[in-house]
């Protein structure tokens, strides 16, 4: 077996993986969707089509000219029902399109590219059209990502199974069921960005998802490719955290990954990639793990734009009282008030019990020093906050506010329950604002 | 669905709150607390239970006058304790629990506070003691004696009359000296139990008790004899390890242990007290602001290793 690699500090929280073992399932197709036009790092879309219009699943329904943005699809076929604003699954207010299903989920594809005879132009191109944006979570327009600025020399590519949020399975189970496709996505970013060696970084509570993408490694017969164990530790999955494990290479503070010669992607948008330049088709469903609180935890392959609640249905509904709907893991998801559409970053829906939903009381801060001994960036986290909390921002910088990642491990573990990461995103936000 | 609870993530927190980590600390002494009874006798008992309410009705009185909320969290028992611990065992019940009261109203409360004192409360009583009533803190017994036959502590015979204690007395604590420090194996045991719990840094008590034993060894002196004589294990354990009055960084815990260890080596070999503990994590404590605003952990992504910034480095 694998030698496991780590890093340092971080946590052990309790993975709760409940349906790491359930086969991704097809969700039902839904009623209607509600595509929000700005679902990733960037500009909003603009609608490319008017309320009574009759759209196909894939049909680009909205897009826009900026250069750091994606479009986006309709996920069912049937008729453009109404354009207004929305409220997003991380709390911005958006335009959304909604979509009235006619029950026959008739397709448009893109047409088929052979990425052996392609250039890295059209690949990019076809990227970009498919919508795809990164589905670790953060959004960012694949596209992008994948064409770093003139000079910058990419040599390393490493795909993020590391999958450490508590809660999520989607990505263990596509690892599982379809290493393939993932492997075969990860040629085409390989060859995009020209990088000669490939990473695979997986946490080690996924053997079987080792074991199938090591199989799958061999059988395509790519000497660039290698799997990489990774100990179950949160945040594992941090993008410069996975580099650092991996090639061990910092990305220095302010700057990208492709200062240090490394990209990341994470494994479901390598399969996305497959799906679009082998097969057409653009983004418009992905896996979505249903957990926590419900009757029947899934993982469901759901079109964008459904309902949370549709999908709360689907698994059962809830277990008693709901107290809380994330959406994205145990400890960064955001927790919402309503319902609200599955965007593509949508990775989990977690109902939390009225119970474990009760927010602790907070008391002083001990000085205990655990939240600095976990801060896997080596910040001190209850000075942050407590800079942040009287509004000397300044002094945050001298602390290197800006490096924090927001991975919540100090808030996890503070025995006096201060809400540190809270403290020092609004220090953040504040700084950000203050610098216009 | 109605009423759904919106708060920041995470979303889950770990299980350690301030009051499993003070009784934890309460559990770890008492390995220190029974040998102190068995030693000195069922009247240490009194000592302590005098320090423990008196430091509780001194914490109750101290907070409403201050307008706020009496929590038990159990800070205040682990200072009546320490307090207790760290005196003779025949001091009066009285200067006990006054020395508590001292403690928690003057060097806690006054400053706000858990969290918020900068010396460690329990040596600031004891301190206040030995400053008020230096003959009753310095009266010692025989262990296993019952009358106040006054003795000499193993660093007194050494500091007047270069008398040496066996090692293994003092390791197993049937020496005379405070309550709660003569045993070096029931105050290891405890800090051993909190080190596993990962309640304590090792690095404070090892680079502590490390310093002491090096520069002994190296000034000719019995290295092993200056670590397990007097409150080094205690204050080592217990006392130099409070969060609230130590640096919050690990480099910064190892700068306290060593600066504490100077000092009692500095006592010990010139100054006129026999023992040096107290005075030398007191001293640390009103260092410690300093060390934590220079002394900082390794950022991800900043190249150099540098452990000492100043204020303005970027």
């Amino acid at each position: 077996m694998l030698k496991s690699r780590s890093f340092r500090a971080g946590i052990h929280p309790p993975g709760s993986k409940i349906t790491a073992g359930r086969p991704i399932e097809r969700a039902k197709l839904p009623p209607f969707v509600t595509i929000l036009l700005h679902q990733h790092v960037g500009a909003p879309c603009k609608p490319l089509v008017r309320e009574g219009d009759e759209v196909k699943t894939g049909q680009k329904i909205g897009d826009s000219d900026s250069l750091v943005s994606a479009p986006v699809h309709a996920s069912i076929s049937g008729v453009v029902k109404e354009i207004s604003t929305q409220l997003s699954p991380i709390g911005r207010e958006v335009q959304g399109i909604r979509i009235e299903s006619d029950g026959r989920d008739e397709w448009v594809r893109m047409e088929e590219i052979n990425p052996g005879n392609a250039s890295k132009r059209e690949i990019i191109a076809r990227i970009r059209e498919a919508g795809i944006v990164g589905l670790g979570g953060a959004a960012f327009p694949t596209s992008v990502k994948l064409s770093p600025p003139e000079g910058k020399e990419i040599d390393t590519v490493i795909l993020n199974g590391a999958e450490c949020e508590p809660g999520i399975t989607a990505d263990h189970r596509l690892m599982v069921e379809q290493p393939d496709k993932i492997l075969k996505g990860m040629a085409i970013i390989m060859k995009v960005v020209e990088a000669d060696r490939g990473f695979i970084g997986i946490e080690d509570n996924k053997r079987d998802a080792i074991e199938r993408v090591s199989e799958a490694v061999e059988r395509e017969a790519d000497k660039r490719i290698k799997v990489i164990a990774l100990k179950t530790k949160y945040p594992q999955g941090e993008a410069g955290i996975l580099i650092k494990t991996v090639v061990n290479r910092e990305t220095p503070a302010g700057s990208h990954s492709y200062d240090i010669g490394v990209i990341v992607h994470n494994v479901s948008t390598a399969k996305a990639i497959h799906d679009a330049v082998y097969d057409g088709i653009p983004l418009v469903e992905r896996v979505v793990t249903v957990t926590g609180d419900v009757r029947a935890p899934k993982n469901l392959v759901t079109r964008i734009g459904t309902s949370f609640y549709k999908l709360i249905e689907e698994c059962g509904g809830v277990k008693g009282d709901a107290g809380k709907i994330l959406s994205g893991g145990l400890m960064q998801g955001i927790a919402g008030y309503q319902d609200v559409p599955v965007i593509k970053s949508t990775g989990c829906i977690i109902v939390l019990s009225r119970e474990k939903s009760k927010l602790p009381e907070e008391r002083a801060c001990l000085r205990c020093g655990t939240c600095v001994e976990v801060c896997p960036i080596g910040l001190i986290p209850t000075i942050l906050g407590k800079l942040a909390a009287e509004g000397r921002f300044e002094e945050c910088m001298e602390y290197h506010i800006q490096d924090c990642m927001g991975c919540g491990c100090c808030t996890y573990v503070c025995p006096s329950k201060i809400p540190l990461t809270q403290l020092i995103d609004y220090g953040k936000a504040e700084l950000k604002k203050r610098a216009g | 669905m109605p009423g759904l609870i919106v708060s920041p993530a995470p979303h889950i927190r770990s299980d350690v709150s301030i009051e499993k980590i003070m009784y934890s600390v309460i559990i770890a002494l008492i390995p220190a607390t029974a040998c102190g009874v068995y030693f000195f006798g069922a009247h240490v008992i009194s000592i302590i239970v005098a320090c423990i309410l008196s430091a509780l009705c001194a914490e109750y009185v101290a907070l409403r006058l201050m307008g706020k909320q009496f929590v038990m969290d159990g800070s205040a028992i682990i200072t009546g304790l320490l307090l207790a611990l760290c005196l003779p065992p025949r001091i009066p019940l009285w200067m006990a629990a006054l020395g508590a009261a001292f403690a928690i109203a003057f060097a806690k409360c006054a400053f706000g506070g858990l969290g918020h004192n900068i010396f460690n409360p329990a040596l600031v009583g004891r301190i206040f003691l030995l400053a008020s009533w230096p003959v009753a803190m310095t009266t010692w017994i025989m262990p296993f004696t019952y009358d106040a036959v006054t003795t000499a502590t193993p660093l007194d015979l050494w500091k007047m009359q270069q008398i040496a204690t066996p090692h293994l007395n003092l390791a197993l604590g049937n020496v005379s000296g405070c309550i709660g420090e003569t045993s070096a194996v029931a105050i290891l045991i405890g800090g051993v139990f909190l080190i596993a719990k990962r309640y304590i840094d090792w690095r404070t008590p090892l680079s502590y008790i490390a310093t002491v034993g090096i520069l002994m060894l190296l000034l000719g002196q019995d290295p092993v004899f200056h670590i397990l004589a007097g409150g080094l294990f205690l204050g080592a354990f217990f006392m130099a390890t409070d969060y609230v009055t130590t640096p919050i960084t690990r480099e910064g815990r190892i700068i306290f242990g060593i600066g504490a260890g100077l000092i009692v080596v500095v006592i010990r070999l010139i100054g006129g007290y026999p023992e040096g503990v107290a005075f030398s994590i007191l001293l640390m404590n009103a260092f410690t602001p300093l060390i934590d605003r220079h002394v900082k952990p390794r950022v991800y992504g900043v190249k150099r290793k540098k452990i000492f910034t100043s204020p303005g480095d970027k």
